[in-house]
């Protein structure tokens, strides 16, 4: 049995483990809110910039010449896929559920002998996927200076992306994201943006518009703004997903850290009084010799 | 009958800007300055750098723009844009900053001639302002 000294030390460890835990929750539930706040305030735009897609694209005519980010190349032979993670750990299981997901797509791209690349957005998500597929991965980017999610960091992604598609560098690209559902639930997504997949959203009006200048010139103008603005949705998404999953994780080591204490203390006090009672026998049995 | 309409001004961040009562609306679009009025027909078009002129009851209002797409349906104006700053409370250090980038970008000479079009107006534009 461990002795009275090592047990009071422990206990001093787990206590002040389970403050740091508590106050990673608290820092996380302050954070969530914000996080949250500026994911729902970012949806009207990604939505508006759907819509008006769609409202486009409906009206194009001539299919084949639509513009290769809406269309595709017309071929399935190289995917990029774009795995969105987080800077920090001790979230939980955040970033194991997006690299999860992006490896059982990996493997699944991989088995129909198809190209493919991988662009890491956040540290954590690199440091998982280069021990398998260091060899896929064509760029790690990573934004720990930037306090929050923003709409620069998602542009930049935006550009290298849309200049790899330029240089015909792959055919088909998905994003990896969690969707932020609520703070116990994180869905991983993966999102393909190009070629755009206009998934049977078809509540797009009949109503005719008018456009200046064409079809064809606002589609391309608006196509890569379009995927700056999904990359910069999912890093929404992502940001209050990592602080919903991070509260969570540190709740429950909170409350295991307290269970540990408690089961620590009674081992505490069991041995000290034994040690009491031990002294105790000892005194009587010596005086009894006498 | 009133001669209202519905605007909203949304960047990639929040909702910059909503109003219902609004009389006209002047948008930089791409092939010239468009003014907007009720029951105008369904429109889509993008902004080139300039100023949007909201004109309600209780004032006109101006913000200057970098880029961006507006849509006309059912009186309902929606502008999506990245880059967005209201007139009345833009600082001249602002202004300066976002002139000195656009003069960088104008001295690239890899640049196509769109974008080149595109920066030159965001410079006169932006003199204009100052």
């Amino acid at each position: 049995m461990a002795s009275l000294d090592d047990l009071k030390k422990r206990i001093a460890s787990v206590k002040s483990t389970q403050k740091i835990t508590k106050a990673m929750k608290m820092v996380a539930a302050a954070k969530l809110r914000k996080a949250q706040e500026s994911a729902e305030k970012g949806r009207p735009y990604s939505e508006k910039m759907n819509n008006v897609i769609l409202n486009l694209s409906s009206g194009i005519s001539d299919k084949e010449n639509a513009p290769k980010l809406l269309a595709g190349t017309g071929q399935d032979k190289v995917h990029l896929c774009v795995v969105m993670t987080s800077d920090r750990g001790l979230c939980g299981g955040f970033n194991s559920n997006i690299i999860k997901k992006a490896k059982s797509y990996f493997s699944k791209i991989l088995d129909e002998n198809k190209e493919l690349k991988i662009i890491t957005v956040g540290s954590k998500g690199n440091d998982q996927l280069k021990r398998i597929y260091g060899d896929k991965i064509i760029e790690n980017i990573s934004f720990k200076e930037s306090k929050n999610a923003n709409y620069f960091d998602a542009d930049k992604v935006g550009k290298i992306i849309i200049e790899k598609f330029e240089a015909g560098e792959f055919d088909v690209c998905t994003i990896f994201y969690n969707k932020f559902k609520n703070v116990i639930t994180q869905i991983p997504q993966a999102q393909q943006i190009i070629p755009l997949n206009d998934e049977g959203n078809e509540n797009s009006s009949d109503e005719s518009y008018e456009f200046e200048p064409d079809e064809d010139e606002i589609l391309s103008n608006l196509l890569p703004k379009n995927i700056s603005t999904q990359i910069f949705k999912a890093m929404l998404e992502n940001s209050a997903s990592e602080q919903g999953s991070r509260m969570s994780a540190m709740d429950n080591a909170t409350r295991n850290a307290g269970e540990m204490v408690d089961k620590l203390t009674i081992e505490y006090n069991r041995s000290r009084q034994a040690a009491i009672t031990k002294e105790l026998i000892e005194i009587i049995s010596g005086a009894e010799s006498l | 009958m009133s001669e209202e309409f519905k605007i909203e001004i949304v960047n990639p961040e929040k909702s910059f800007l909503v109003k219902e009562d609004v009389s006209e609306v002047v948008v930089p679009a791409f092939e010239g300055e468009m003014g907007i009025l009720k029951d105008h027909i369904s429109i889509i078009s993008f902004l080139k750098p300039g100023i949007i002129k909201v004109s309600s009851k209780s004032g006109d209002e101006n913000y200057y723009v970098e880029d961006g797409i507006v849509e006309f349906k059912n009186n309902n104006l929606s502008i999506l844009t990245s880059s967005i700053y209201n007139l009345s409370d833009m600082d001249k250090s602002v202004q300066q900053d976002l002139l000195k980038k656009a003069k960088e970008e104008a001295g690239k000479l890899d640049i196509n001639d769109q974008t080149k079009y595109l920066v030159d107006q965001k410079i006169e534009v932006l003199k204009t302002l100052n």
